[in-house]
This record gives C-alpha cells, sequence and structure tokens, in this order.
C-alpha cells in the first residue's frame, strides 16, 4: 500500500513540469507501470484523486499503460515473453536471462493546456 | 534505471519516444510533453546520497526484508553473537511501533536506531537519512538496515544499501518467491530460516524453494540455516565477510554498488562518477551510473 506516496511523488513531477511550461491545467498523465514494478495500477487509480485534489492537475485524466514482460537470455540471446513470477528463456528454459521490459515506473506523457501568452 | 541516457526506453515504450518530439501538440491543442522519468526519482536520489555516506565510513550496508516473523531479528542477535568481537556492527530497526526490536539489539552492545514508522508499510530513503543523523557510523564495518516485516513495499525503495538479503522461513511455505516476485527478484542473497521446523513441516522443500527462485532468473545464492539448534550460520558468515571484503575493494577503487538481485549480473558504478547535487531537478548523473533494469 506504497501507492499514495508513488502519487505524491508523481504530483511532484506533474506540478514541475506544469510550472516549466507555465501551464495553467493538467489535462492528461500518462503512465507506464510493468508488473514487476511492485505497484497495483488499481490502488494507484484510487489513490490518485487524493493526492491531486486542489492542484493544477486535479482534473487530469491519469492512464496508466501496463508494460508487457519480456527477456533477453544471456546464453542463446533469444528475446522472449514472459511472466512475473516465471522470467525463463522460451527458447531454451535457461534462467540467465536480463528483464528489458516489465519493471518500467515512469511518467511517460503528460498533456497541458498552456494559455495564450497574447490572449 | 536513470533519466538522462535512455535507459528507460525499453521495447515496452518505445513507441511513445517516436516521433513528434518532446513538446509536441494534441489534435485539440494541448501541449504534449514526453517525460519517461521514473516515479521513484526523489527517493532513489536521496539513496543515492545514502549510499555516499555509507561509502565514505567504508561501511557495508545491508537491507534485510521477510514478511513479519521470518527471524530478521534473532538472525541479528545470532550474527552479533557470531560476529560481534571481531567486527563493528551497527542497526537500524523499522517498525510500525515499538522499540522493541532495537531493545533487543542494544542488549547486545551494539548501536541500534528504531524508526517507528506508523502506518507505513516500509523503510524509504528520507527515514533512512534521518536515522543517520542519530548514528555515527565511524568504525562500523555493517550495517544491518531491518525493513518494516513486509513482502510487498519494501522491495520497491532503494535506501542506499549495498545488497538485500531477504529471508524466507520454513513455517511460511516454499512457493513465496513465486507469489512475491517482485520482492524475491530483488534478492542477493535469499535465507532460508527456521531450518530447525523442517522435521515438524515436511511439506516445505528447501529445493522447491530455491527452484521458485531460480524461475525469477535469480542467480543470488541460497542458504538453508537456523539461529538455534544444530542450523549452520556458516554460509551466512562466509557471504557477509565475501560482501566486506568486496566492498572493501570496491572502496580502494573508488566504486560502489547497489542491490537489486543477481539477475542483471555485476553492478558497479564509479563513486566518484555520481556527480550529486542537493538539488533535486537538473542534475546530472554521471558515465558511470547503474543502467541494468531491476
Amino acid at each position: 500500500m506504497h501507492e499514495l506516496s508513488i502519487c505524491q511523488s508523481l504530483l511532484d513531477q506533474v506540478e514541475g513540469i506544469a510550472r516549466q511550461h507555465g501551464a495553467s491545467r493538467v489535462e492528461f498523465i500518462l503512465l507506464q507501470v510493468g508488473p514487476l514494478s511492485g505497484l497495483e495500477p488499481a490502488l494507484l487509480h484510487s489513490a490518485w484523486p487524493l493526492a491531486a485534489v486542489g492542484t493544477v492537475a486535479e482534473t487530469a485524466e491519469l492512464l496508466i499503460e501496463p508494460a508487457p514482460v519480456r527477456v533477453r537470455c544471456l546464453d542463446c540471446q533469444a528475446e522472449s515473453a514472459a511472466t512475473p513470477n516465471r522470467l525463463l528463456c522460451a527458447a531454451c528454459g535457461g534462467f540467465r536471462t536480463r528483464l528489458i521490459s516489465g519493471d518500467e515506473l515512469l511518467l511517460a506523457r503528460v498533456e497541458l493546456t498552456i494559455p495564450d501568452p497574447d490572449g | 534505471m536513470c533519466d538522462t541516457c535512455g535507459c528507460n526506453i525499453t521495447p515496452g515504450n518505445e513507441h511513445l519516444v517516436r516521433g513528434d518530439g518532446r513538446l509536441a501538440h494534441t489534435a485539440d491543442g494541448r501541449a504534449a510533453v514526453t517525460v519517461l522519468q521514473g516515479l521513484l526519482t526523489e527517493n532513489d536520489h536521496q539513496a543515492a546520497h545514502n549510499r555516499e555516506h555509507f561509502d565514505q565510513h567504508g561501511t557495508l550496508t545491508l537491507n534485510l526484508m521477510s514478511s513479519p516473523g521470518a527471524g530478521k531479528t534473532s538472525l541479528l542477535e545470532a550474527t552479533i553473537d557470531a560476529l560481534g568481537g571481531s567486527l563493528r556492527i551497527a542497526v537500524i530497526e523499522g517498525d510500525l511501533e515499538t522499540e522493541n526490536d532495537a531493545v533487543r539489539i542494544r542488549a547486545k552492545g551494539v548501536p541500534a536506531i528504531q524508526i517507528a514508522t506508523g502506518s507505513a508499510c516500509h523503510l524509504d530513503a528520507h527515514m533512512v537519512h534521518t536515522a543517520l543523523h542519530h548514528l555515527d557510523l565511524d568504525g562500523i564495518d555493517i550495517l544491518f538496515i531491518e525493513n518494516v516485516g513486509n513482502l510487498v513495499c519494501p522491495a520497491s525503495f532503494d535506501l542506499g544499501q549495498h545488497r538485500n538479503v531477504t529471508l524466507l522461513s520454513v513455517p511460511e511455505g516454499d512457493d513465496k518467491p513465486a507469489k512475491y516476485p517482485v520482492m524475491f527478484r530483488a534478492a542477493d542473497l535469499v535465507l532460508c530460516t527456521k531450518s530447525d521446523l523442517l522435521p515438524l513441516l515436511p511439506e516445505f522443500q528447501p529445493e522447491r524453494a530455491e527452484r521458485y527462485l531460480r524461475n525469477l532468473a535469480s542467480a543470488a545464492p541460497f542458504a538453508v540455516l537456523s539461529t538455534r539448534g544444530p542450523g549452520d550460520l556458516g554460509p551466512w558468515l562466509d557471504w557477509l565477510q565475501e560482501e566486506l571484503t568486496a566492498q572493501r575493494a570496491r572502496l580502494e577503487q573508488g566504486l560502489t554498488t547497489k542491490s537489486g538481485g543477481q539477475s542483471a549480473g555485476a553492478q558497479a558504478a564509479a563513486v566518484s562518477g555520481h556527480g550529486h547535487t542537493h538539488h533535486h531537478h537538473g542534475h546530472e548523473h554521471g558515465h558511470h551510473h547503474d543502467h541494468h533494469h531491476g
């Protein structure tokens, strides 16, 4: 249940970006969360409004894109899909693999409304 | 991961950075900013400072994680009994409430700082930083951070430790690595504790627990031990000595290391290459940063 503290950290980053671009409102936030990040997207969704209330991102739509679990084999070099608790190479069955996707915990994109300076 | 060299870009998200540049506009005129920044950046930054502090004092720092009651404090008591004469040890204890664990450690003559997290389910780098203000690391060989008993959240927060040690006690069942892959993937060493209970719990098969660990692409050593009865602490004490020797060798070469499991191979980073500042924005990491995913 550390999703609220992650939301606080997300909000700090989003507010920083909004300030940097002189935005009046944050409209949309895209996160990328892999199953091996240790973060539960549904809990993040329910915690977000608590963190965002009263901020420039209060009305922003939060979209959490799942990242696929993929590994590359250090022995046979094959790249394959895996599951969170079975990260073996699908080609040779070896366990000497490196995770190449699936532990992401990223702020990928934000969309902002920036007031027209002449308006 | 880091935010400066592009290692955050994975096959799962590269489509997000292709094409329209960093400040494109959507069809309805909003400004779209591509960020690709880790959500734990601030914690990771504090953790790097903690690690620098440990390295400056020549201290090896180990993060102990497990479910509640797996025997972390008992392991520390037994470790102090075995090594307290030859090594200087200090302990940071994390619990929701009470000073009980710190009192047990202090009774062994070892400095212990208790962090009472209230309702927080894990330690983070800032809490450890605060605790470090109350702990003199001069001459300390090994600092143990006993994390909050929890197999979920502590795995996600770097505290600045050099290695993660995850305990799995026999009464918990041998499939814990399959049920909590994030935690066990992060382990640099897995200790199967309370082996004196194996005769009572024949359904727990250490070989099966280790197989579940290997399924996570982990090459972390797996040792079976008990702090009472005939349980052999030898492999654990040997591992500590090896890690301490490795830490001293790294420091002589101006290198540091961070925990995160054995899945990505060796992980050395230059201490002097960090180039950290105390600002949370706009800092540059050195080129020797740790670029593995995990």
